[in-house]
């Protein structure tokens, strides 16, 4: 009895701990880069191109070229991410071929990113030529992000009742609006959480872009999806280890951390945000 | 075909994978008549229903084989649309299982989709519905409330109204009654008399009471076959087959 009650409180210890050295970590590392970078994350900070070879103004180029790939690999990934999970388990005959489709896309989530980075380096930038530019970063940001779209969206349609589908199909409804009407809808809240916390992964990436999209140093605004833009973690790499100056721009460094935590946070909550409201919505 | 009846199986075979389900079934099912299925767990009740309409064509393993004749054409020919074949025979579920949508929109959900009613008949349409399941007087002022709030056996009438709304020629009912409260299921066995009028009703049921009460005609499955086949005052009164018998008084299944 007692030897029972001690191995049960010892785990209970060892669970607690981990939870606690995990949240310490992940608080700890957050309060760390806050303390360091919220001096610098000033309105000039935010709003101003970077000046004096990157030892003094703001980021905003960075800030806006990250939003612009970011957004662009969303466009990319999304409406295809979605419509290969609905193929995938709505129509394909569940056999040998699935499985390997479904094994292919599970090892692509797990291709380190700088390999991402490479293809769309060849592919993208020199075979299309479509150059160093942010429709280059945006599709290989969009392929980086695929896998993780793909499997979030058919985790949630396998969550949608069957009995939904038999529901609208004994109505006489086609297998299409079948889908389009009362799974798609039903599996939303489930598609968009796992998107959008793919995209936010897609937000810090600095490998990918590095060869397709980023920019060194440009002051101008992106004004063609043609144009080279600065990011966020690539700046973030380039004030760290490239500059001249890099003890000068370290406060730099941590404040465009800081932005960028911020920017992937502020992309999760919003995921967390329209998940409820869409669920409020669908409630069965 | 004869001439009264609306649906015929001729020597049908079922497969889910290697494991036969229904084995040589040759049924008609006549027109404007309650059919009951009776039978123990497992013996295909359901199979065969939803072979009526090709539900099982959901399945990925399943296979039929033999015809089952609708409207003079074997509705698992080649050139079949399921479809066209499931606006026409209409199916109505064990569980009530109502679109997280408005009541309204439940209703309105087939016609819209698959083209069968102009838009302005909508509203005609719904009250139509509603008042053919028995549901109108409950819930024609909360038509854009959600049809998950309501009560299971509203549910359940709600789930016949959309399936009306359709305005099939055959309605095949799996086990309508069993998820309901007594005065529930009353209601729906009222329901499923006044129906035949319009509709031909096929439906599932486990109460042997039901089957008695409501049915012209009533089939014992057991096994995978059809063991007697007869009117229902007959079945219940004198059973030909001894199974049969053994079955309605209770003394196995
Ligand atoms: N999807 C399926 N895959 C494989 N076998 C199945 C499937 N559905 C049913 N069966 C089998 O087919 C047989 C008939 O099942 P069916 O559901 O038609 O029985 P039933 O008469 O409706 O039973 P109940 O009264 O319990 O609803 C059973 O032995 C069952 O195990
Ligand atoms: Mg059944």
């Amino acid at each position: 009895m007692r030897r029972r009650y001690f191995k049960q409180s010892l785990f209970f210890a060892l669970v607690t701990l981990s939870a606690g050295l995990l949240l310490f970590s992940l608080g700890g590392l957050l309060v760390y880069i806050f303390l360091n970078g919220f001096r610098a994350v000033t309105w000039d900070f935010l709003t101003l191109p970077p000046m004096d070879s990157m030892t003094k103004g703001g980021i905003l180029p960075a800030i806006l070229g990250t939003l612009y790939l970011t957004l662009g690999a969303v466009a990319v990934a999304l409406p295809l991410g979605i419509v290969s999970a609905i193929y995938l388990t709505e129509y394909a005959r569940q056999g040998k071929i699935v499985r390997v489709i479904r094994i292919g896309v599970n090892c692509l989530a797990g291709v380190p990113s700088v390999v991402f980075g490479l293809f769309g380096l060849g592919f993208f930038v020199v075979f299309l030529g479509f150059g160093s530019c942010i429709l280059s970063g945006a599709l290989t940001l969009g392929i980086l992000i695929l896998p993780t779209i793909i499997g979030a969206t058919e985790e949630a349609l396998k969550a949608v009742p069957q009995t939904f589908r038999e529901a609208s199909l004994a109505l006489g409804v086609s297998k299409w609006l079948t889908i389009w009407k009362v799974v798609l809808p039903s599996a939303l809240p489930g598609i968009l959480t796992g998107s959008i916390l793919g995209i936010g992964r897609a937000a810090g990436e600095t490998a990918p872009i590095m060869f397709t999209a980023a920019a060194f140093y440009t002051a101008k605004l992106p004004g063609s999806i043609f144009d080279e833009v600065m990011a966020l973690p690539y700046h973030i790499y380039v004030l760290a280890t490239a500059g001249t100056f890099i003890d000068q721009t370290r406060p730099l460094q941590y404040g465009t951390v800081l932005v960028l935590v911020g920017l992937v946070l502020g992309i999760d909550l919003f995921a967390i945000v329209i998940r409820s409201v869409v669920r409020k919505k669908k409630r069965w | 075909m004869e001439k009264d009846s609306i649906i015929e199986t001729n020597r049908v075979h079922f497969y889910y994978g290697k494991f036969r389900a229904l084995t040589d079934i040759s049924m008609r099912f006549q027109k404007h008549r309650i059919t009951a299925l009776i039978g123990p767990s497992g013996c295909g009740k359901s199979t065969l229903l939803r072979l009526l309409n090709r539900m099982n064509d959901l399945i990925p393993e399943a296979r039929v084989e033999g015809e089952v004749v609708f409207e003079d054409r074997d509705i698992y020919g080649p050139d079949v649309d399921p479809v066209e074949i499931r606006k026409k025979i209409g199916m109505v579920f064990q569980k009530p299982n109502p679109f997280p949508k408005s009541i309204f929109n439940n209703i309105t959900f087939g016609p819209k989709l698959s083209g069968v009613a102009a838009k302005a008949d909508l509203r005609n349409l719904v009250e139509e519905s509603l008042r053919q399941a028995v549901l109108w007087d409950e819930v024609k002022d909360i038509l854009d409330r959600s049809a998950m709030a309501l009560s299971g056996g509203q549910q359940q009438r709600l789930c016949i109204a959309r399936a009306l709304a359709m305005k099939p020629d055959v309605l095949l009912m799996d086990e309508p009654t069993s998820a309901l409260d007594p005065i529930s299921t009353a209601k729906i066995e009222e329901l499923v008399e006044e129906l035949k009028k319009k509709y031909t009703i096929i439906i599932v049921t486990h109460n042997m009471q039901q089957a008695a009460r409501i049915s012209d005609m009533t089939g014992f499955f057991y096994l995978g076959r059809l063991v007697e086949y007869e009117l229902t005052e007959k079945i219940f009164t004198n059973p030909s087959v001894k199974q049969t018998e053994d079955y309605i008084t209770g003394r196995f299944g």
